[in-house]
């Protein structure tokens, strides 16, 4: 019982960090029609920005830089290239952020090379007790920084103007940009507040007790599209089931490796993927998904 | 875009050639006083003709039809006999680079159909490449031990393997199909994600079909009486051993890819498919099944890919979990967008340019700047080849959007604006 509540626990942390990349990923594709398969390489820019800076200027402000560098990813992808293909066919984009995503994450992974960066977290390897269940403060952490930053995102959303211009843009376009929404400012921001997000999952993704940033980190991320697929990819909801679902699963999988040997090993990394195929089986539009109400 | 639009009357207009006074000659060979610059460019590209096919000769040609064919058979023949000739010329490096660029042409034709004439974005192509591979490995192959592992293989005749091998893939395409049938474009992309991570997971686990880490040997093909192994055979005083042998039955194979594909393509199920793509509710109600097109075209997608898993591991002679990757993926689309999406030929030209690209590179690496060696510090040829082709995606959607090809009628694709 104690190790299933420590994995539920874990799960659920790790799934918060999951649902911040997810929710980066689905703010771009209502805001922009695009399915962004770069985004993994967002999240290894700002990772690889905080573990260079962090022993000459200090954890939080190399954080703070690392944030910033993979919002300004973000938003020049955006200005530079996805900004020239606006009404292109929707797969065709797709593949334009593949082309995107295979010249940063070559990038970054010939200057990370083999090396594992760590990125001088203040929490190391130190852990809590809380009663019979022993919790690494790391995923406490995550677990904070996710819900406080998944709640922000929310209430933004709602409640400001820019939050009341992106869904407006994402409900409709056409009309939006008639009632003088910027639409080009509209998707910069989705994609900047997506790289800053993806920065964030960056560091929960690499501290203990991963040993750190290395080039197997884009795969990690990579969870996270099955996490935005199940939730339903038009529904920031959807998101955060997604990415909680796709945290427990991984770390049931994993905790309890042992009974599913007859599986094989690393049955914890593909547990998201099975989900998710399952998951589309039975509702192709994912869980939360709209079933994109047809018009001829 | 819109220098398109204002060159080209809508579809429902008349044709600009061909009504015009200057209708017998193309503007493209004939730049008379009437037929301006950007004319040329956009009426090239204008999509078929509503009379079909009498005004696109007479838009093409100012030779007669015969004449033309005659050329265009001339120049075939001609790089067929280029092709048929370079095992006698060409070092072990290169024909294998060769035989690379083939096998992945038939793949990335695989792919074309399904990405570039349908819209359907699959992730899952390297798994199906491994599919072919190691289904060919295991039915071909005899038991034993290899690398530690204790190995399974039925020893069946090799042609037969490496035709159950790709009707194998054609099956495990046929499994997905729930969900290849139901997903639209990009959606079907991430969940094609899984099929890759599945992939790998099999092919390091499941070792007394793969042989683990370490891959399995590959078994020779043998065809007619003649095995393709190492075995020297003089032909013209130039030893053939297993490339030069096979690069035959891989050019036999990827003509015969090549022509189906076509005609598929050109035949009422292409038709089906580029609705689909174009406007996938418009072709459903004009009677196409979209669902079983889609499914479809993903069991025929992943044949292909079969088949060039077969091939890649005769060429390989070793066939190793690694290289079906995420990356292979990644390469096959790269394939495709940078030959030209929903063409055969586009596929076959942006598999030869991906794949040769990194041995051209390795080649003349120390005559290149900013390339250097591997492992030495500096950009590896592999690397430089993949920053190459990923900035070819990006630019080439945007500056040829008909891909090195160029065959395909420019993008009919966006919607009509809705009225607000």
């Amino acid at each position: 019982m104690t190790t299933f509540l420590e994995l539920l626990l874990g799960g659920l942390s790790m799934g918060s960090v999951y649902a911040l990349i997810a929710l980066g990923f689905v703010v771009i594709f209502k805001a922009t029609e695009v399915v962004n398969f770069a985004h993994a390489s967002l999240l290894l820019a700002g990772g690889w920005v905080t573990a260079v800076l962090h022993d000459d200027i200090g954890f939080w402000p190399a954080l703070a830089v690392g944030i910033a560098s993979a919002a300004a990813v973000g938003a020049s992808v955006e200005f530079l290239v996805m900004r020239r293909y606006r009404g292109q066919d929707q797969s065709v984009l797709a593949i334009v952020t593949i082309g995107v995503d295979i010249l940063i994450t070559t990038d970054l992974t010939r200057r990370i090379g083999t090396d594992v960066l760590a990125l001088g977290d203040p929490w190391g390897d130190a852990v809590v007790h809380l009663g019979p269940v022993t919790l690494p403060q790391t995923r406490i952490a995550a677990l904070v920084s996710a819900t406080v930053l998944i709640g922000a995102f929310l209430l933004v959303f709602r409640y400001t103007s820019w939050g009341v211009a992106m869904r407006a843009a994402a409900e409709k376009p056409e009309t939006a940009a008639l009632m003088g929404v910027r639409l080009g400012r509209v998707s910069l921001a989705a994609w900047a507040v997506a790289g800053a997000l993806a920065a964030v999952a960056a560091l929960f993704l690499t501290v203990f007790p991963t040993p750190g940033l290395e080039r197997a980190t884009s795969l990690a991320a990579l969870k996270a599209f099955p996490a935005a697929i199940l939730g339903g990819l038009d529904s920031t909801t959807g998101a955060l089931a997604g990415g909680l679902i796709v945290g427990v699963t991984e770390a049931m999988a994993t905790g309890y490796q042992s009974q599913l040997a007859f599986l094989g090993r690393g049955i914890g990394d593909l547990a998201p993927y099975l989900v998710m195929v399952a998951v589309l089986l039975l509702r192709p539009a994912g869980l939360f998904g709209t079933k994109e109400p047809a018009r001829v | 875009m819109s220098e398109h639009e204002t060159a080209v009357p809508g579809p429902q207009g008349a044709p600009t050639g061909p009504a015009g006074p200057t209708a017998p000659t193309t503007p493209a060979a004939a730049p008379g006083p009437e037929a301006p610059a950007g004319h040329t460019t956009a009426s090239g590209r204008v999509p078929a003709q509503p009379d079909g096919g009498r005004s696109r000769t007479a838009v093409r040609g100012l030779r007669p039809p015969a004449a033309r064919y005659r050329l265009r058979y001339a120049l075939w023949a001609a790089g067929g006999v280029v092709l048929l000739a370079l095992p006698f010329y060409l070092d072990r490096f290169w024909l294998q680079a060769g035989l690379f660029a083939i096998a992945a042409g038939i793949g990335a034709i695989g792919l074309n159909l399904l990405t570039g004439s349908t819209g359907q974005l699959s992730m899952g192509h390297a798994f199906f490449l491994a599919v072919g591979a190691y289904g060919y490995c295991v039915l071909a192959g005899e038991g034993g031990r290899s690398g530690g592992h204790q190995l399974v293989g039925l020893g069946l005749p090799s042609w037969l393997a490496a035709v159950l091998a790709v009707a194998l893939a054609g099956a495990a395409g046929g499994l997905f199909s729930p969900i290849a049938g139901r997903l639209r474009g990009a959606y079907l992309g991430i969940a094609t994600l899984a099929l890759i991570f599945i992939g790998q997971h099999v092919l390091f686990n499941a070792t007394a079909l793969t042989g683990g880490f370490n891959g399995r040997p590959v078994e020779p093909l043998s065809l007619l009486g003649i095995t393709f192994d190492d075995t020297e055979t003089v032909i013209a005083a130039v030893p053939f051993q297993s490339a030069e042998k096979l690069w035959y039955v891989a050019l036999a194979a990827l003509l015969a890819c090549a022509l189906f594909a076509r005609g598929v393509l050109r035949g009422r199920p292409g038709r089906a498919l580029n609705a689909i793509r174009d406007h996938n509710i418009a072709a459903g109600v004009m009677g196409v099944p979209v669902a079983r097109y889609r499914a479809a075209v993903f069991v025929l997608s992943s044949m292909y890919a079969g088949l060039a898993g077969v091939l890649l591991a005769l060429v390989f002679q070793r066939t190793v979990p690694d290289y079906f990757g995420m990356v292979l993926s990644l390469e096959y689309l790269a394939m495709i967008v940078i030959g030209g999406l929903g063409t055969v030929a586009g596929a076959v030209v942006g598999a030869a340019f991906v794949s040769l690209l990194p041995q051209l590179l390795t080649r003349y690496s120390d005559a290149l700047p900013l390339v250097s060696a591997p492992g030495s510090g500096g950009v590896s040829p592999g690397e430089a080849s993949r920053y190459l082709y990923g900035a070819a995606v990006v630019a080439v959607v945007l500056f040829l959007p008909g891909g090195l090809a160029r065959l395909r009628p420019s993008q009919p694709a966006r919607p009509p604006k809705e009225p607000v």
